[in-house]
């Protein structure tokens, strides 16, 4: 039990270097699709959902569980789709103007 | 656990973890950004897909535990998906705020959950369940408050007698009932009082904040969902959760800080609310802006425009919330098709997250390398000869480089430098700092007095009408 926690001590502080490291080159533009992107990543938190519901018991367990599955689903699917949406939106120059299709 | 299925599942859940650093990595160039995400979104799947591989091969899966799983699932991802495809871009701070609350919510729960289940857990597990809990509930609550506060439920700060004690009260109830659940004790009163505390934390540390300090709210909240749920990892012992939440508390972390940098505060003033505590009331002196401020009609705006060779536009909150991204494009273009060279000056904390200036101009249409960062920008304010300054304030204020005032030391754009300035605004109403802008008293400066998106308008027909 102990060295299981040393153990996932050592992976937290290493991916937080990794964290700081890979993230702190991101340029300002992408400072919302970054932030919605973390967000995304975080919706892993379904993966804990899944995990829980293989051992919860009774009906406050399963309410639980029901709540968390889906405020992680929301997260993660939702996450996605929103910075998917946004990235698509930067675009290069040029692009050819089309008049018309302006909103 | 057969232990072939053990270790497929261990490798899968290892890409996945991989593919989530790969796409952050990929997300810093606006030309691979969206194949990073969806690699990180393939990662996620093959995670998720992986674990449920995992319990179905345990044999503690039932009918039951497959409905509720899938059915909440199903529900969550039906509206988050909804919410993802509908929401308007000047709302995606809102959102973001959503997601957080929901995420750092579900680490909590899966703490409580575990509790009840787990009544012998060692030290580490115990010290984990707490942590989560406890971050877990502030993140729920404040990303929920920030929400309603970024949707304009109600804005500004909101502070009440006593507010203070109360959260006093809160964090010591939070640490102690948390410091019992570490001891040992097995209890759900005990766990009720942390839930309960950390909620009251998280509504009364975001309530007295003022809209302007959002985006460091904002990234704080993120990098607590990040810790949250990388301590439900501890709790459930699971490596993906511990990786995942520590990338993002990571991601949380550095954008807190670029954004208090960019106002020159930091975070621990940002909490204990209020602006430039002290500073307020402060004469700038050098006369101020008051009497020479001079104004411009709509034709003279399009003549100078039309006949500069390079314009900047440093578009600002005001901007955004008057939802003219459409019409600077507009004008944008027509100047561009002029051979005017334009480019767009974006401070770090224009708009209401981080960044998030660039996504409504992306929205609009705007080329991204026409996209400039401050310091990247800056020293091309010498050359420029028309500023077009559109709902931004304090960030233009010369007066920031000079100690003693409510601006002071912030980082700020060198508007000033430019051979002509033109600033677009309703009124000479002052900024969030609640100080004078000495720009608009300066000798080149012009105020074009009007709300953003007609005056904008009005400038697009008067260009037009001039040299189209």
């Amino acid at each position: 039990m102990t060295n299981g926690f040393v153990g996932d001590l050592t992976v937290f502080v290493l991916a937080l270097l990794v964290g700081f490291e890979v993230i702190s080159k991101v340029p300002a533009t992408l400072h919302t699709p970054l932030m919605s992107g973390a967000n995304s990543i975080h919706g892993v938190v379904l993966v804990g959902v899944v995990i829980l519901s293989s051992f919860v018991t009774g009906a406050l367990g399963y309410v639980l569980t029901f709540i968390a599955a889906a405020f992680a689903a929301a997260n993660v699917v939702g996450g996605y789709a929103v910075t998917d949406r946004m990235l698509q939106m930067f675009r290069k120059r040029p692009v050819p103007v089309t008049k018309e299709g302006d909103r | 656990m057969s232990s072939a299925v053990d270790n497929g599942v261990r490798v899968a859940s290892l890409a996945g973890a991989a593919c989530f650093v790969l796409g952050l990595h990929l997300m810093n160039s606006p030309a691979t950004a969206r194949r990073g995400n969806q690699l990180s979104a393939f990662g996620m799947a093959v995670a998720v897909i992986a674990i449920i591989v995992s319990v179905s091969d345990g044999a503690t899966m039932d009918a039951g535990r497959w409905g509720v799983l899938i059915a909440g699932a199903a529900v969550g991802a039906a509206a988050g998906l909804y919410s993802a495809r509908s929401v308007k871009m000047t709302a995606m701070p809102q959102l973001v705020s959503l997601f957080n609350a929901v995420g750092g919510g579900a680490a909590a729960l899966i703490a409580i959950a575990d509790y009840f289940h787990d009544t012998h857990p060692s030290a580490g597990n115990a010290t984990a369940t707490a942590l989560d809990v406890i971050i877990g509930g502030v993140t729920f609550s404040g990303s929920l408050i920030a929400a309603a506060k970024l949707q304009g439920y109600w804005s500004g700060s909101i502070s009440f007698p006593g507010g203070r004690v109360v959260s006093a009260l809160c964090a010591l109830a939070a640490v102690g009932a948390g410091i019992w659940v570490i001891a040992g004790a097995h209890s759900e009163l005990v766990l009720l009082i942390v839930i309960v505390a950390a909620l009251g934390i998280g509504v009364l540390m975001v309530l007295p904040i003022g809209g302007a300090d959002m985006p460091v709210v904002i990234s704080l909240l993120n990098a607590f969902t990040g810790t949250a749920v990388a301590m439900a990892g501890f709790v459930l012992e699971n490596a993906t959760l511990t990786i995942a939440g520590a990338l993002v508390g990571a991601s949380g972390g550095i954008l807190t800080k670029l954004m208090a940098d960019a106002m020159n505060r930091s975070v621990l003033s940002i909490m204990a609310g209020g602006f430039g505590t002290g500073a307020t009331g402060v004469d700038l002196g050098a006369g101020g802006s008051g009497g020479s401020v001079k104004a411009i009609a709509a034709d003279d705006v399009a003549l100078q425009l039309a006949y500069a060779s390079k314009v900047i536009i440093v578009p600002g909150y005001g901007l955004a919330a008057a939802q003219a991204q459409h019409e600077i494009r507009e004008l944008a273009t027509l100047l561009e098709e002029r051979g005017v060279e334009v480019s767009y000056a974006i401070h770090p904390v224009a708009g209401r997250m981080p960044g998030h200036m660039n996504v409504l101009l992306a929205e609009a249409n705007v080329p991204y390398d026409q996209l400039r960062e401050m310091d990247d920008v800056n020293p091309e304010f010498d050359r420029t000869d028309v500023a077009l300054v559109v709902g931004a304030n304090d960030v233009t204020n010369p007066a920031a480089r000079r100690p003693g005032n409510a601006v002071s030391g912030m980082p700020i754009l060198d508007v000033d430098h430019a051979r002509s300035i033109i600033v677009i605004k309703r009124s000479m109403a002052s900024g969030y700092a609640g100080i004078d802008n000495e720009l608009y008293g300066d000798a080149k400066t012009s105020m074009f007095f009007s709300d953003a998106k007609k005056g904008l308008a009005t400038l697009v027909q008067a260009t037009k009408q001039l040299v189209g």
